[in-house]
C-alpha cells in the first residue's frame, strides 16, 4: 500500500500560476480529482507522476520525492490524457513493450493478464490506429496495469468513452481501489466522480477548493443559493406566493417578464413550486436555472472558502 | 542500450513517411553515380557525386533518422509511455541513438562507399576512405541531431540550417570553421586514408577526438533533456 503526499506544492510558468500551494494526501482506495477544465488537474497529475518539478513545496510517494526518481515507476501506473500515437503497433505489441520496459520476468504473461483485466484480449491483435476511443483508453489502462502497480494515476480517463465502456472502466477502478491500490483519477464531471470515488478533492483555478467524502462535497455543491428564472401567466402573483416559501430567499420581477428566484434549498423548492402554483391557480410556463454551469458551482466553492 | 526501446524506435523509423524519404536519398545518390559512370570518364564526375553525398545526403540522412526516433514522441507527448518506466533516461537516449546511427550507417555511409566503387572500381582505397570519413561524420551528425530533437521541436529546420549554412556555405568560405565542422573532421579522416582526397589539415587525432566528444556530449545531453521531460495537458 502506498501513499502520495503533496505538501504545499505550487507550480508556475513565468507569471502564470498553474497550481497554488496545494496540500493533499492520496491514500489507498479511489480518489476523484474534480475541477473544471483549466483548473490545474493535469498539472497536479504531472507533479504526482514525476513529469513536472514543483516550483515550491514537495510531492512524495511513501516519503520519497518523485521528480527525477525513475525507480518510483515500479510503483506508479500512469494513464495520461494524451492520445496514444503508437498507431503502427497492435494493442498487444504496445502492452507487451510496456511489460518489457518494466523488466518483468514473464512480460508476455503480464501483458496478457493486463489485456484480460481490461477485456481487450480479442482486439489486441489489431493495430491501435484502428481502435475506438474507448478501446484506446483500455489499452492505455492495460499498459499502466501491466506491472501490477500500487498507485494508479489516470487523467480524464472517461473523456470521449461511450456509456457502456465508461461503466466498465468505472467498475474496474472501483475494483482496483477495493484491492488496496491508491487510485486517483481526474474529471470535470461531478456525477462521474461520485460514482467511482468516495474521497473527492476539488481543484479550482489551481487552488484546493474542497476535500472530503463525496456526500460532503455533494452537499457543498447543492446546498447553496441557486438562481432560477420562472415565467408564469401571472408573474406578480407567483412572486408573492414564492416569497412565503422557506426555501426561497429572494424574488424580483424581471422587466421583460418572469421572476428571478434565489433558492436556498433547491430540493424542497423543486417539490414546492408546482404545489404553490396549483394552490394559487397560476400556470408556470418556464423554469430555467441561470447559474447551473459547473464553473459557477466551483466558483461558489472557492468563494465559500475565501 | 534497451532492446525494447530500440525495437520501438526502429518501428517508428520505418512506420512513418519519413522512412520512405530516408530510402529515397541513397537511391537517388546511387542512380546518380551510375548515370555519371555511364556518361563520363571525367574525374570531376567522381568528385561531384562524392561531394554531394558527403556534404548534403549524409547530414540529411542523419537528421531525418535522429529526429524520427525522438522528435514525434517528444512533440506529441507520447514519450511519456517510455519515460514512465524504471529505466535511466540516458539509456533511453543511447538506445534511440543506436537505432538512428544504424540507419545513418546503412542509408548515408554505405551508399557513399558503394557510389565510390561504382564511379571508380579501380580505386577501392578511395571509396573506403570516403566510407570511413562518412562514418566518423555521420556518427557525430546523428548524435548532434538527436540532442537537437530532445532540445527543440523545430529540430528538423534548425538541423537543416546547420547542415546547409554552417557545414555547407560557411565552412567553404571561412577557413577557420573547419576546426568546428563535423564534415571537416570526417573529410580529414578520409584524407588520411587515401591520398586522392584533399584533407583539412587538422590532424587525424584532433578530428577523431572532436567527433567522439561531440557524439558522447550530444547523446548525454539528449538523456539529460529526457530527465527533465515535462508533461503538459491541453488545458
Amino acid at each position: 500500500m502506498s501513499t502520495l503526499t503533496i505538501d504545499r506544492a505550487s507550480r508556475w510558468y513565468g507569471n502564470v500560476v498553474a497550481v497554488n500551494g496545494i496540500s493533499m494526501t492520496v491514500r489507498p482506495g479511489v480518489t476523484g480529482l474534480l475541477g473544471p477544465n483549466g483548473a490545474g488537474k493535469t498539472t497536479l497529475i504531472a507533479l504526482m507522476s514525476g513529469f513536472l518539478a514543483p516550483s515550491a513545496g514537495t510531492v512524495t510517494l511513501d516519503g520519497q520525492p518523485i521528480w527525477r526518481h525513475t525507480d518510483a515507476y515500479r510503483l506508479i501506473g500512469l494513464v495520461p490524457e494524451r492520445e496514444l500515437s503508437f498507431g503502427y503497433l497492435t494493442g498487444r505489441q504496445f502492452v507487451l513493450a510496456n511489460a518489457e520496459l518494466h523488466g518483468l520476468a514473464d512480460a508476455g504473461a503480464a501483458a496478457e493478464r493486463a489485456l484480460e483485466i481490461v477485456e481487450m484480449t480479442e482486439p489486441a491483435g489489431r493495430r491501435i490506429g484502428t481502435y475506438s476511443k474507448g478501446m484506446r483508453q483500455r489499452v492505455k489502462l492495460a499498459s499502466a496495469l501491466v506491472h501490477d502497480p500500487a498507485v494508479l494515476l489516470l487523467d480524464e480517463p472517461f473523456n470521449g468513452v461511450d456509456p457502456r465502456q465508461r461503466l466498465h472502466l468505472m467498475t474496474l477502478l472501483r475494483r482496483m481501489g477495493a484491492q488496496g491500490r491508491t487510485v486517483l483519477f481526474s474529471s470535470h464531471i461531478l456525477e462521474e466522480v461520485e460514482q467511482v470515488a468516495r474521497q473527492i478533492e476539488v481543484v479550482v483555478s489551481g487552488r484546493h477548493a474542497a476535500s472530503g467524502d463525496f456526500g460532503q462535497i455533494r452537499r457543498l455543491m447543492t446546498d447553496r443559493p441557486v438562481q432560477y428564472v420562472v415565467t408564469a401567466d401571472d408573474d406578480r402573483a407567483l412572486a408573492a406566493a414564492l416569497i412565503a416559501e422557506p426555501s426561497v430567499v429572494a424574488v424580483s420581477l424581471r422587466r421583460g417578464g418572469g421572476v428571478d428566484v434565489s433558492v436556498a434549498d433547491f430540493g424542497s423548492f423543486t417539490v414546492r413550486l408546482p404545489q404553490v402554483a396549483r394552490q394559487h391557480g397560476i400556470r408556470v410556463l418556464e423554469l430555467m436555472p441561470t447559474d447551473e454551469s459547473l464553473e459557477s458551482v466551483f466558483s461558489y466553492l472557492v468563494g465559500g472558502q475565501a | 542500450m534497451n532492446a525494447t526501446i530500440a525495437r520501438l524506435s526502429t518501428q517508428a523509423l520505418i512506420g512513418r513517411r519519413r522512412g520512405l524519404v530516408l530510402v529515397l536519398i541513397p537511391a537517388v545518390l546511387l542512380v546518380l553515380a551510375v548515370v555519371v559512370r555511364l556518361l563520363t570518364d571525367d574525374p570531376a564526375g567522381y568528385d561531384a557525386v562524392t561531394e554531394l553525398a558527403f556534404t548534403l545526403a549524409l547530414p540529411l540522412v542523419a537528421l531525418l533518422a535522429a529526429t524520427a526516433v525522438l522528435g514525434p514522441e517528444v512533440d506529441d507527448g507520447s514519450i511519456v509511455y517510455l519515460l514512465s518506466k524504471p529505466i535511466s533516461r540516458h539509456r533511453i537516449a543511447v538506445s534511440k541513438f543506436v537505432v538512428a546511427w544504424a540507419a545513418t550507417l546503412l542509408l548515408g555511409v554505405l551508399p557513399l562507399f558503394v557510389a565510390g566503387v561504382v564511379l571508380d572500381g579501380s580505386d577501392l582505397r578511395r571509396a573506403l576512405a570516403w566510407g570511413v570519413g562518412a562514418a566518423v561524420a555521420g556518427t557525430a551528425y546523428t548524435a548532434l541531431f538527436l540532442g537537437l530533437a530532445a532540445f527543440t521541436r523545430h529540430a528538423v529546420v534548425v538541423g537543416l540550417l546547420f547542415a546547409l549554412l554552417w557545414e555547407g556555405v560557411l565552412s567553404s568560405v571561412l577557413d577557420g570553421i573547419r576546426w568546428v565542422s563535423i564534415g571537416a573532421w570526417g573529410r580529414e579522416v578520409a584524407a588520411r586514408i587515401s591520398p586522392s582526397i584533399t584533407g583539412e589539415d587538422l590532424g587525424m587525432g584532433y578530428a577523431v577526438v572532436a567527433a567522439v566528444l561531440v557524439t558522447v556530449g550530444a547523446v548525454w545531453f539528449a538523456g539529460d533533456r529526457l530527465r527533465s521531460f515535462t508533461l503538459r495537458g491541453d488545458e
